[in-house]
């Protein structure tokens, strides 16, 4: 099967900064793909690379098999969703929806259908005669969802399109696109910071860090297994001890600088930095003695406490005050072992 | 001793500070006060008295004006084929202007918006502001030098062997002339210069405000450059030719000094108000002449609103 997407040591620099560096990868058609990674990652210089707005200063994209290093961004079967939502101010709502169909010359009536149908997809059925000024930023997001979409695109390309919503609206939306991904059967590639977002939402994840993907696997390998530090450490939040390994801070136990190592586990000390609680649970943060800053997570005293001291073996309340020793423990099983370059 | 006296000093601007804090409208009304006195009696007064004057007219035979409403004036303006003449000639004259001002001026514009950067922006914007420092009778005589008859254009047209051209240009009826500098063509050539800083910083004050996110949405969803120039950044930017329009269209009705210097012995609007309230003494038939362009500036407007030029803003 031809891939939708493919890159083939793909190298795109602006000035002395290599945006994307000698990248290269395949997404699957019908796959929900995101390109997760921090800002200057490379990521959005992937999409619009995708789109047309970037040539390859090397290598080759493809799109459906086809190479379109030399294709224009309105010759190609890809649309986008902009991150700012681009939708045109002078124009309504369904003129917005329906931009792409008129300009590539669609009979009117046809375009009108087509347009309302778009609209009552993204639940904006009434919504055609107004202005984008007149909508609040989800339903302007919606908009900018029934436009690319409208043309039927065999790859929809979304930069970022939930970063400017808040919390709720968000988690609405990516369970709505997720399943407006299912419905339509479109590749779908979606940029993003929020690893939350591309883990809950993706059929596969590509890390991007400095230009080049760190790993690109199934959200939940990921997860269990990142491949290198900053794959822990960016989309586990996980510690990364010596370089070497990651531990979850869910997994490493805190105690007085009293309890020993055992066979099975790691024991290393050092001192408390600073605790913040967060509800039901409470993260420390330590400085080890070697240097290495370990964030723990352990049930808050206050919301465990009253059940734990009901319960037969409970013990002492873990220290928080900064500036104590303490001792911090985690099961050897728990450790995954990082590529090092 | 010192302190004491400055708090002394300081109370009535604190108490006047929190005074007006706490009722900003009125304190915005109070500001607006003295130049609303200035505008209001200079120019608005100004602009009645005129109009006014205009419903007068002149004894033909003493010279004299008669201070009795009559419309005489206004039936000499619209009825005399000389005036009406003169109207239609600054008229055209100033929509000609205005269009290939604005033509010329919108690629400058769209670079300056657009794809200047840094250095290169500031260039550009200093550069089309340049000729508004310099003086403008400077710039009038220069340019009727640049094209008199032995200047250094047709000198440059011949050398390139051109001058044949010209000479034909030159023979076309209504627009030219001995030369250049005594032809509409040379008047026209020198109006859209003049002008064309006032149609080139609106237009790229309006398409700076046109996010580039925008053109890229229109490529993406199938536009061809053209198309997005017809359909994007046309209709953004229209609010900014219409202001630059404004400029060129009425600068032009009422300039009297660029149709003395330059061009053809037809008389413009300007040249016959400077001319009927000067030597000829007619101030009602200059004041009829100075309602002509107040007039087709608001039927202007009028049609931009209708056709839509303000609807992006």
């Amino acid at each position: 099967m031809t891939a939708a997407i493919g890159f083939e040591d793909v190298r795109r620099a602006f000035g002395a900064i290599v945006a994307v560096d000698r990248v290269s990868f395949a997404i699957e058609p019908g796959e929900f793909f995101s390109m997760l990674g921090p800002s200057g990652s490379g990521k959005t210089t992937c999409l619009r690379l995708v789109a047309g707005f970037e040539r390859p200063d090397a290598g080759v994209v493809r799109i459906d098999g086809i190479d379109v290093s030399d294709t224009p961004p309105y010759e190609r079967d890809v649309n986008t969703v902009f991150q700012d939502y681009a939708l045109f101010p002078h124009m309504s709502v369904l003129d917005n929806v329906t931009y792409g169909l008129r300009v590539r010359r669609m009979a009117a009536a046809e375009c009108r259908r087509r347009g309302e149908e778009m609209l009552a997809l993204v639940k904006l059925g009434d919504a055609g005669a107004r202005r984008p000024a007149q909508l609040s930023g989800g339903q302007k997001q919606r908009v900018a969802l029934a436009r690319a979409l409208a043309n039927h695109p065999k790859v929809l390309l979304l930069d970022e399109p939930l970063g400017a919503l808040d919390l709720k609206l968000r988690e609405e939306m990516q369970l709505e696109l997720r399943s407006l991904q299912r419905r339509l059967g479109i590749t779908f590639v979606y940029v993003t910071h929020d690893q939350g977002e591309a883990l809950s939402m993706s059929d596969r994840v590509a890390v991007f860090n400095r230009g080049r993907i760190e790993q690109l696997d199934a959200p939940q390998t990921l997860y269990a297994r990142p491949r290198t530090a900053f794959v822990a450490r960016f989309v586990g939040g996980a510690n990364v001890i010596d370089g070497r390994y990651a531990v979850r801070a869910e997994h490493i136990e805190i105690a007085g600088p009293g309890v020993p190592a055992t066979d099975d586990t790691v024991r290393i000390e050092g001192t408390i930095v600073d605790t913040q609680y967060q509800g039901a649970m409470r993260r420390w943060q330590v400085r080890t003695d070697a240097g290495e800053l370990i964030t723990a997570t352990r049930p808050d005293d206050a919301a465990a406490g009253p059940v734990a001291a009901a319960l037969p073996g409970h013990r002492e309340p873990v220290p928080r005050e900064p500036g104590t020793r303490v001792a911090l423990r985690w099961p050897r099983t728990r450790m995954i072992a990082l590529a090092t370059d | 001793m010192a302190a004491v006296a400055a708090g002394a000093f300081a109370q009535p601007l604190r108490a006047f500070s929190a005074w007006s804090w706490r009722r900003p409208l009125l304190a915005a009304w109070l500001a607006l006060v003295p130049p609303l006195l200035w505008f209001g009696t200079v120019y608005l007064g100004s602009l009645f008295a005129l109009l006014a004057q205009s419903f007068y007219a002149i004894d033909e035979f003493t010279a004299t004006i008669i201070p009795r409403f009559t419309l005489a004036t206004w039936a000499q303006l619209v009825t005399q084929p000389a005036n009406l003449d003169i109207v239609l000639r600054t008229t055209t004259m100033a929509i000609a202007v205005t269009v290939a001002a604005a033509i010329v001026a919108f690629p400058i514009a769209n670079y300056m918006a657009r794809y200047a950067r840094g250095r290169m922006k500031a260039f550009f914007y200093v550069a089309v502001m340049l000729p508004m420092w310099t003086s403008y009778l400077v710039k009038v005589y220069a340019w009727r030098l640049i094209l008199a008859k032995e200047g250094i254009l047709a000198w440059i047209l011949a050398g390139l062997g051109l001058d044949g051209a010209l000479d034909s240009v030159l023979r076309a009826p209504g627009i030219g002339g001995p030369s250049l500098a005594s032809s509409y063509l040379g008047m026209f050539i020198v109006f859209v210069y003049m002008w064309l800083p006032y149609m080139i910083l609106p237009i790229a004050a309006a398409l700076e405000r046109v996010p580039g996110s925008l053109l890229s949405a229109s490529a993406d969803l199938g536009a061809r450059p053209a198309q997005t120039f017809q359909h994007v950044t046309l209709p953004l930017a229209l609010p900014g030719v219409a202001a630059g329009s404004i400029f060129t269209f009425s600068l032009t009705l009422g300039d009297y000094i660029i149709p003395s210097v330059v061009g053809a012995p037809g008389y413009f609007i300007g040249m016959m108000v400077y001319q009927q309230q000067g030597t000829a003494g007619n101030i009602p038939l200059a004041a009829a002449f100075s309602v002509v362009p107040i007039v087709l500036i608001g039927v202007y407007l009028a049609l931009a609103r209708r056709a839509g030029a303000f609807d992006a803003l």
